[in-house]
């Protein structure tokens, strides 16, 4: 890992100093990666694709922090099941109430994981940008990743969450909708953030039918860097029950895809997996052998 | 009995349906965000066909309607003279232009009713588009 895997610095960092960290940073170190992810429109999955790639990405030894950037609607604490530990929240650090190492929630699964939880009483417009911006900054400082989880929509809320990042990840579903929305925020976005694509919710049977988008059909549309695709996974309702993220299960088809995905953030060239699809169903073959061309 | 089950197992696919929608509603989507785009490409038509002929520069109208599988770019400029103007600097690559050489407008009479430059890519049947050109 780039950053924080330096003895030095790891030891600097446990003992507390933060004047030698920030000497440290101003010397040589690579500062971590801001990435935020977002979508333009609501529910496609961004907290859950953020809890399970900081999951993947801590599991594969970076320091990550998540950062709950959807003020107001706080969930990302539920997707990791860390509800209960939340005891402060983004504006109480935003506004100087609490120091931020007091506000960093353990994860309880994985180490080096922390989150930082949304106010739950509070609007989005209450965030103020130069704020968001040098909070990320100070973190970048301390961690090899902050993932940014952008609340759905173009206004005040996604572009606080943009503030401080330096790259963004788009979560898109197969859907019409969802494309024109990433599509739009793509274009907010401009260059700058060079957006990378998460397709989600995917459900191959269906894409076979002819009956969903593809993960062609979207991205011959958007044009973008693919990072990763993920199935439209049952289980995922499962662990989102239980607050434990699917990427602790690295074994299962979903997991991987949250695995190879964390691998491609950390510039392997690892091939992006897709979706298996299920041995055809009983009725299925009852159509095709009547004959039936899907189209 | 036999049909009813092919009907039932052969449901047209909508993917295909949700592409074109989509493929449509981001060319409209594009062309709303870029007002200026449209304005630049309207000048530089201009100036393209004024190079052949003298055209109406205030009666010039380009709108953009939506075809079942494509947006069609209209524009419609009003011929006044089909003379080159002269002196009006900009010597094109040919020296002496034949007429055929200007593409799409045809060489009529002064006082012709203005030739409609059909712009389109591929097969297109006529839907007005909710997007005027910005003027
Ligand atoms: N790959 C998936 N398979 C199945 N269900 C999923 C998948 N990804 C997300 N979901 C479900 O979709 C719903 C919305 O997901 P999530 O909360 O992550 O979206 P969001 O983009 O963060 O929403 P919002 O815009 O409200 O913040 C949740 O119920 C979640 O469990
Ligand atoms: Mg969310």
């Amino acid at each position: 890992m780039p950053v924080l895997s330096d003895p030095e610095l790891v030891e600097a960092q446990s003992a507390g100093s933060a004047q030698a960290e920030s000497e440290a940073s101003k010397a040589s170190i690579k500062l971590g990666r801001a990435i935020v992810l977002t979508s333009g429109k609501g529910g496609v999955g961004k907290t859950t694709t953020t809890a399970n790639l900081g999951t993947a990405l801590a599991v594969r030894g970076a320091r990550v922090v998540l950062i709950d950037a959807d003020v107001g609607l706080r969930n990302l604490d539920i997707v990791l099941g860390l509800e209960s530990r939340v005891r402060h929240h983004l504006l109480d650090v935003l506004e100087d109430q609490v120091d931020v190492d007091e506000a960093l929630v353990a994860d309880k699964h994985t180490d080096r994981l922390f989150l930082l939880a949304a106010a739950q009483a509070r609007e989005k417009d209450d965030v103020v940008t130069s704020k968001m911006q040098a909070l990320v900054s100070s973190l970048r400082e301390r961690f090899d990743y902050v993932l940014i989880d952008s609340p759905a929509g173009i206004e005040l809320g996604f572009k606080n969450a943009v503030a401080g990042a330096d790259e963004a990840i788009v979560i898109c579903t197969p859907e019409v909708a969802a494309v024109r929305d990433v599509d739009r925020v793509v274009g907010l976005l401009g260059n700058r953030f060079r957006p990378q694509l998460v397709i989600n919710r995917l459900r191959p049977q269906l894409v076979r039918k002819g009956k969903m988008l593809s993960v062609e059909d979207v991205n011959g549309i958007l044009r973008l860097p693919l990072l990763g695709v993920i199935a439209d996974e049952p289980e995922i309702i499962v662990t989102t029950n239980r607050g434990e993220p699917l990427a602790l299960r690295a074994q299962t088809a979903t997991g991987a895809a949250y695995h190879a995905i964390a691998a491609r953030i950390a510039g392997e060239d690892a091939p992006v997996p897709m979706p298996p699809v299920s041995k055809p169903g009983l009725l299925e073959r009852f159509g095709s052998l009547l004959g039936g061309k899907r189209r | 009995m036999i049909e009813f089950l092919k009907r039932l197992f052969q449901k047209q696919g909508s993917s295909a349906t949700a592409k074109e929608r989509l493929r449509l509603v981001l060319m409209t989507d594009h062309l709303e965000l870029a007002p200026e785009m449209i304005d630049s490409m309207k000048r530089d038509l201009v100036e393209l066909i004024s190079r052949y002929v003298e055209v109406d520069r205030e009666r010039i109208d380009v709108t953009f309607e939506r075809q079942d599988r494509t947006l069609a770019m209209l524009a419609n400029i009003p011929i006044l003279s089909v003379n080159r103007p002269n002196g009006n600097g900009a010597v094109t690559e040919a020296p002496n232009p034949a007429p055929a050489a200007a593409p799409a407008a045809e060489s009529r009479p002064a006082g012709a009713p203005p030739v409609r430059k059909r712009k389109r890519r591929k097969k297109a049947r006529s839907v007005r588009a909710n997007l005027p050109s910005t003027a």
